[in-house]
């Protein structure tokens, strides 16, 4: 590659975009499969239930305290997979890449998705690129497919909850959102909150190991953990009770909610699970999440309950409750 | 604040040493105002409406900034953002507040270049960074942001920036609370005060309050126990027939405020007639830029005219404003009033008292 940023050339289908996926995307994955420059990767899979899914990935900046789009890409979709109780296998990357783009961005996000695909235990297999003209496309946008196999035996659903179940948490929440927002808008508590993005399929299949009735897997992302649990409350007909005391949370990230007025369950995470599991399992469950990684922090934050349906509840440190409620439109900070 | 220290004003063991002395003052009916949204919001989360006894009922006022702008100004702003060149930047709350006809977030799709601010200086910047645009500061907010836009101005005014000005929508709290105490369809019996408007311009103004009309204040912070504290100043006043203006958010507030952000007030600023929503207009409420900043003065470069301003049918943000009536009495409330599908203000902003109601309670919720 003579450039050291993205042309329109590179997405023309001529030399240049060979050069850019042989000496740039092939060379930096360094997958077998990829290396082969077939138009379909083929791949082995077991003859057995598979796990499909798919996301797209946008941000603003491209690189942000504990992250950058790159990871999120990866993280993201293996944690989809994983919450089948499957293990991820298998990616897809799809990028759409904004005229001018500087190469050593480039070059560092696809050294930060190799890392966190090696770390997860996935393989990119297959890819994708276009270009688009400067000024219409933020940076670049990544899509990613994957592909696991789901555990025999396993039958996971946000409509099994039940009255009398635990609802586990693998950790802090809001990280991943506050991290982005204050570097997105220079605030002065940058420094000191990163993004939790990570791959959690290790920690699944440990709370799996442990506690093989779970009933599901959920990660907490857009609309944060008020979204997930009202989603699981909703999908199952049950009601929830969080108790506030229980559900961990960075003081950084709190006061950094406060300042701007957004409500912490409200607030995206990219390393974290929710687990819902039966009551006499929660203990084994709980320790195995403790015990995996980006597990450490994980605690029982609440139970479901029989009603009312769909509606989540959270117990404040007062005895008081109040609802849990969902994100409504986007996140906007107030005047005062 | 460390966070050792705010966390002492969340300890459960404290808070529920202090509802219990509630409970023993609460010798008779007491109609207890909140003035501040952020108490509103913060009573809501904490659940603190529930820890009352019977006696107390907290009512929530007029001090949601986004909520008690009303439709005229909103109007004003959106045909601001209408006219050639302007950048109209604005805090996040205002985006979604329902004008007349229109809101800056449809304006915003429909292609006018609205942006959302941290900070006025943020806009000042934009200014200076894009010399062929208007930059327009949206201020809507009280004493607590009239300080740091007075600061914006004066800085737009040293570095001579020819493409900045602030529409200014602030409005002040104490005689307002006068307005509400004078209304006969209201009836509050001791206020919670604002505490980071106190910080601001301290408890004098506040005085007339206590003095005039009889009617105790309490200014107090936004942790629970700050909340709880002045809840239990207030009903223990109101058991022994007292009637003062106590701080118990002594940590922040001191009787003469803040010297620097008044004098910064005064210098840009100077009291005007203002419409609240709900209210009407109280006069000498509102902040207008002085003569000698009019360059900054948005309300004299755009002289617009927006439409006659409408009210929505059915909706009483007004009533629930000045504590007429409770958020869930409306009858929009919930059906055809929801944060998705808001009505009024009071539903949209993050300091609104039906947002808070809709949000935290069970009550609209079928």
């Amino acid at each position: 590659m003579q450039q050291d940023r993205i042309l329109l050339a590179h997405g023309s289908g001529g030399t240049m975009m060979r050069d850019l996926i042989e000496e740039v995307f092939v060379a930096d994955f360094g997958d077998a499969a990829l290396e082969r420059l077939d138009d379909a990767a083929v791949v082995e899979a077991p003859a057995k239930r598979l796990a499909f899914s798919t996301d797209t990935y946008v941000v603003t900046p491209l690189e942000f305290p504990g992250g950058d789009i790159g990871r999120l890409a990866v993280c993201g979709t293996v944690n989809d997979v994983a919450t089948a109780g499957a293990v991820p296998l298998y990616l897809s990357v799809g990028f759409v890449l904004e005229e001018g783009l500087p190469l050593d961005l480039l070059r560092r996000i696809l050294a930060s998705m190799r890392d966190a695909a090696a770390e997860a235990g996935v393989r990119i297999v297959t890819g994708d690129t276009k270009v688009v003209e400067r000024g219409h496309g933020d940076g670049m946008y990544v899509n990613t497919a994957g592909v696991g196999v789901v555990r025999d035996g396993v039958d996971l659903s946000g409509s099994y909850c039940r009255p009398g179940d635990v609802v586990l948490l693998s950790g802090t929440i809001g990280d991943h959102g506050i991290a982005v927002v204050s570097v997105r808008e220079g605030l002065a508590f940058s420094t000191e909150v990163i993004s939790d993005a990570a791959p959690l399929g290790a920690l699944v299949h440990a709370v799996l190991d442990a506690a093989p009735a779970t009933r599901c897997f959920r990660d907490p992302t857009r609309g944060g953990l008020a979204s997930t649990l009202n989603e699981l409350a909703r999908a199952s007909g049950v009601g929830i009770v969080v108790d506030e005391a229980k559900v961990p949370v960075r003081e950084q990230v709190r006061g950094a909610c406060e300042m701007l007025g957004y409500d912490v369950y409200q607030v995206a995470n990219e390393g974290k699970m929710v687990a819902v599991v039966p009551p006499e399992q929660a203990e084994a469950a709980l320790e195995a999440m403790r015990q995996a990684p980006y597990g450490a922090d994980a605690a029982a934050i609440g139970t479901v309950t029989e009603g009312p349906a769909g509606r989540v509840h959270v117990q404040t440190p007062f005895g008081a409750t109040r609802v849990m409620d969902m994100l409504v439109g986007e996140q906007l900070p107030r005047i005062c | 604040m460390s966070a050792d220290l705010s966390a002492a004003f969340r300890d459960p063991a404290l808070a529920d040493g202090v509802v219990r002395r509630i409970h023993a003052a609460a010798t008779r009916p007491m109609k207890i105002m909140e003035v501040c949204g952020t108490h509103t919001m913060s009573i809501a989360k904490n659940g603190i409406r529930g820890l009352m006894p019977q006696a107390i009922t907290l009512l929530s006022g007029p001090g949601c900034p986004v909520c008690v702008t009303g439709n005229a100004d909103i109007d004003l702003a959106i045909e601001i953002a209408r006219q050639p060149g302007v950048v109209l930047a604005t805090f996040g709350d205002m985006m979604k507040v329902p004008g007349s006809y229109s809101s800056l977030a449809r304006e915003k799709a429909d292609g006018r270049d609205v942006r959302v601010v941290y900070s006025p200086l943020d806009a000042l910047s934009i200014a200076e960074r894009e010399p062929d645009r208007e930059v327009v500061f949206l201020g809507v907010g009280f004493e607590t942001t009239a300080p740091t836009i007075a600061i914006t101005v004066q800085e737009a005014a040293r570095r001579g920036l020819g493409n900045f000005s602030v529409l200014s929508l602030h409005k002040t709290v104490p005689i307002a609370l006068e307005a509400l105490v004078n209304d006969p369809s209201v009836e509050i019996d001791g206020f919670i005060l604002p505490g980071h408007v106190s910080v601001v311009i301290g408890t004098r103004p506040y005085e007339p309050l206590a003095s005039r009309y009889g009617v105790p204040g309490v200014i107090t912070g936004f942790e629970p126990l700050d909340i709880l504290q002045g809840i239990l100043m207030l009903a223990e006043q109101l058991r022994d027939g007292r009637a003062a203006i106590e701080v118990a958010y002594t940590r922040a507030v001191s009787p003469e405020g803040n010297p620097h952000a008044i004098a910064a007030i005064a210098d840009v600023f100077e009291p005007a007639d203002a419409e609240w929503r709900g209210i009407g207009v109280i006069p000498g409420t509102g902040l207008s830029i002085r003569t000698r900043y009019a360059a900054f003065d948005a309300a004299k470069r755009f002289p617009v005219q927006p439409p006659e301003p409408r009210q929505p049918k059915g909706c009483q943000c007004g009533d629930v404003l000045r504590g007429a009536v409770l958020p869930y009495d409306c009858k929009l409330f919930g059906t055809g009033c929801t944060p998705e599908h808001p009505i009024g203000p009071c539903m949209v902003s993050s300091e609104g008292s039906c947002a808070a109601y809709y949000r935290y309670t069970d009550h609209g919720r079928g």
